[in-house]
């Protein structure tokens, strides 16, 4: 049999490093292997005897892109471990700080990494030449979470201001309403036309029969808190998780393969959350969603970045709520009492669900931590989409087939960094 | 005449969190004017279009933690006119060079159930033990305005301009009261490089070094202070090994608080 090799060596706008192998047999795929070969960098290892304390200022270096994420995992779960309960106005703050997360990295991903993509740019830049003014209102978007963080959290990249009992610092409601009210609502309409504008990309038509996981509340749609459910029958605490999901260790990645036990892949992020949560999205958010003509479900990956637009309408809508109904706490944290245990926190990144566990020393020292990220409870499931949708397209030319693929991965968003704690795409006959 | 030719901008990534390059994406008002003046001719992170060398800048993240990685920083040196190494993990190996003071093969049988599939070298460097390189930018994240101003720096021929005192100088400038003085906070600011505009003690707390050390900090001075707070030694060694652990007068000072 003819054997032919297509090899990309950097999947680019990709946040980190990794790479794609697939093996065909003529027309047949036989292996798809999502390498990673990000350097690890051990946080897990270093977390041991550090205090409590300085936890979310180091989990918070894993991922650039996503800092906050891991700052409010890790927060959580040793608030799990102390027995913490937080102040309303408190968890109200980490609400605002987490919408201004999503608005950033949504934006990031859906308008400068993902929609280049579609419409055969090879980056935003060259985007911007042929369509400034999405180019530029995305921007103005995404500076408007970036104006949540900073003045939440301090600064936009890597927040200084969150510590396990809430923060250092909190706002006055002047603060917010003149830093951010303004800003937010112009942000709002934009992202009402970027949904519009995401929803009429020309799109693949690829759906796949996913169990979806993402967490969900009583009354709200899921940052910091709620049950783990699933498409498929799950529904647990998240103190549950080592019970229900275990990882793999594949010699292709540095970054270990999470599963749930006995079934397998599954798939986490903003599809799995819309799906399961549709319900509790705003009136205005479900409005456009009608207008575009989307259902409350949505199984098709590509789709993704129509659901992580209206997430970004729905994270400036619910930030605008908060800062209207915002009264600035008593105290910026609620007191710490150090005790012995083990906690678990889970929490929605822009990416999917995040799972921290830590256990904890009587003097609040650290004495196990593990973290689970989005891209590495994904990657299973990016292989098996591949699998799937390089078998139907075997027709197309060498260098289509091999943007489409890489298209497939940015569907996820992966952020590499994060689950190693590179993408290199080679197509090998056998 | 032909038009002049736009000077070409590479950006690499070694170990690290994509923050530091993210900067430049954060930089909303700029960017569209930055990518008129200049060619990003390689951003992987922003980009799938990579045109070949050589480049007029580089901008490097991250440290040298593998043997393949230590091979590559040489590559991208003799391809760059400039080098510009930018945050704490560049120019300090940054975070994950924690595991400079233990036995690294232990991290990785602690993380990876199968340690034999993971190669990675027992110290993360920072970049200038391995080329040379033009210019430091610190900082966990840099600050992105130093950063626009590196890029207009370099490609006009002049030294940049970035702040060299330390964070205290930043709090006077900013009329925050200090925090140690008047609340009995641990501060690394006395040692600790400006550039984030003091940040942390604007938010009543002390700050933790995410730009690294100053130019000849009194670390021993500072730990002195620190022992007055009642700080154990455990804590004060944990003070100056952290995001910049590696960096030659923290890492020095941390050691003699080992016990
Ligand atoms: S210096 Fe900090 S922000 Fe920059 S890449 Fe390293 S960890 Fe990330
Ligand atoms: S005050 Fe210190 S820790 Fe805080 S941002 Fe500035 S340099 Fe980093």
């Amino acid at each position: 049999m003819k054997t032919s090799t297509i090899k990309v060596p950097y999947l680019a706008r990709v946040e980190g490093e990794g790479g794609l192998y697939i093996k065909l047999k003529g027309n047949e795929v036989t292996d798809v292997q999502l390498r990673i070969f990000e350097p690890p960098r051990f946080f897990e290892a270093f977390l041991l005897g550090r205090n409590y304390s300085e936890v979310p200022d180091i989990t918070a270096r894993i991922c650039g892109i996503c800092p906050v994420a891991y700052q409010m995992s890790s927060v959580h779960a040793l608030e799990d471990a102390f027995g913490l309960t937080l102040d309303t106005p408190l968890r109200a703050l980490r609400r605002l700080l987490y919408c201004g997360e999503w608005i950033e990295s949504h934006v990031l991903h859906f308008a400068m990494l993902h929609a280049p993509d579609f419409l055969g740019y090879e980056d935003a830049m060259q985007m911007a030449k042929d369509h400034p003014e999405i180019v530029t209102s995305a921007l103005k978007l995404k500076k408007a979470g970036n104006a949540i963080v900073t003045l939440v959290g301090g600064r936009e990249i890597h927040p200084i201001n969150i510590r396990v009992g809430g923060f250092y610092r909190v706002p006055t409601r002047r603060e917010l309403h003149n830093k951010l009210k303004e800003q937010l609502e112009v942000a709002r309409e934009i992202a009402i036309v970027a949904a519009r504008w995401t929803a009429s990309l020309p799109c693949p038509d690829f759906e796949r029969d996913y169990e979806y996981v993402a967490l969900s509340h009583p009354d709200e749609y899921p940052y910091n808190e709620g049950r783990l459910i699933s498409n498929k029958g799950l529904d647990i605490a998240v103190q549950e998780y080592p019970n229900f999901f275990t990882e793999e260790h594949v010699a292709h990645s540095t970054s270990l393969h999470s599963v749930i036990k006995s079934r397998g892949a599954y798939h986490v992020g903003p599809l799995a959350r819309y799906t399961l949560n549709y319900a509790k999205l705003t009136p205005l958010v479900k409005e456009v969603v009608h207008e575009i003509g989307m259902g409350p479900t949505c199984y098709n990956p590509f789709k993704s970045i129509v659901v992580r637009a209206l997430e970004t309408l729905y994270a400036c809508d619910e930030a605008l709520r908060i800062i209207a109904e915002y009264q600035m706490p008593e105290r910026p944290a609620v007191p710490v009492e150090v005790r012995a245990g083990t906690g678990h926190g889970c929490s929605e990144a822009p990416r999917g669900i995040l799972y921290h566990r830590y256990r904890v020393g009587e003097a609040g020292e650290i004495l196990d931590a593990r973290i689970i990220p989005p891209t590495s409870q994904n990657q299973k499931t990016i292989e098996q989409d591949l699998w799937q949708f390089v078998s139907s397209r075997m027709n197309l030319p060498e260098d289509k087939l091999t943007w489409q693929c890489e298209q497939v991965i940015r569907n996820y968003d992966p952020c590499i960094s994060c689950s190693t704690h590179y993408l290199k795409l080679s197509i090998e006959q056998e | 005449m032909a038009a002049k030719r736009k000077p070409k901008l590479a950006v690499w990534k070694f170990a690290s969190c994509d923050g530091c390059q993210l900067s430049l994406l954060d930089c909303e008002d700029e960017l569209l004017a930055v990518t008129d003046a200049i060619e990003i001719a390689n951003f992987p992170e922003a980009s799938r279009a990579i045109i070949k060398g050589p480049y007029d800048l580089s901008l490097v993240e991250g440290s040298i933690t593998t043997s393949h990685d230590a091979e590559r920083i040489h590559q991208v040196r003799r391809m760059s006119k400039y080098l510009v190494t930018i945050g704490a993990c560049a120019t300090s190996g940054g975070i994950q060079a924690l595991r400079n003071f233990q036995d690294v093969k232990q991290f990785v049988a602690y993380v990876y159930p199968n340690p034999d599939y993971i190669s990675t070298l027992s110290k993360s460097t920072p970049i200038a033990d391995h080329v040379f390189v033009d210019y430091e930018l610190r900082g966990c994240p840099i600050n992105k305005y130093h950063l626009v101003e590196v890029i207009n720096a370099f490609l006009n021929g002049r030294r940049p301009n970035t702040p060299q005192h330390s964070v205290c100088v930043e709090c006077k400038w900013r009329g925050t009261v200090c925090v140690m003085v008047a609340q009995g906070i641990p501060c690394m600011g006395p040692v600790t490089q400006a550039g984030c505009g003091a940040i942390c003690p604007a938010y009543q707390r002390g700050c933790y070094s995410c730009f690294g050390p100053a130019e000849s900090p009194n670390a021993a001075s500072l730990a002195h202070w620190f022992q007055h707070l009642g700080m154990s030694e455990t804590q004060i060694m944990h003070a100056f090994r952290g995001i910049n652990a590696y960096a030659e007068s923290f890492r020095r000072e941390s050691e003699a608080h080992e016990n």
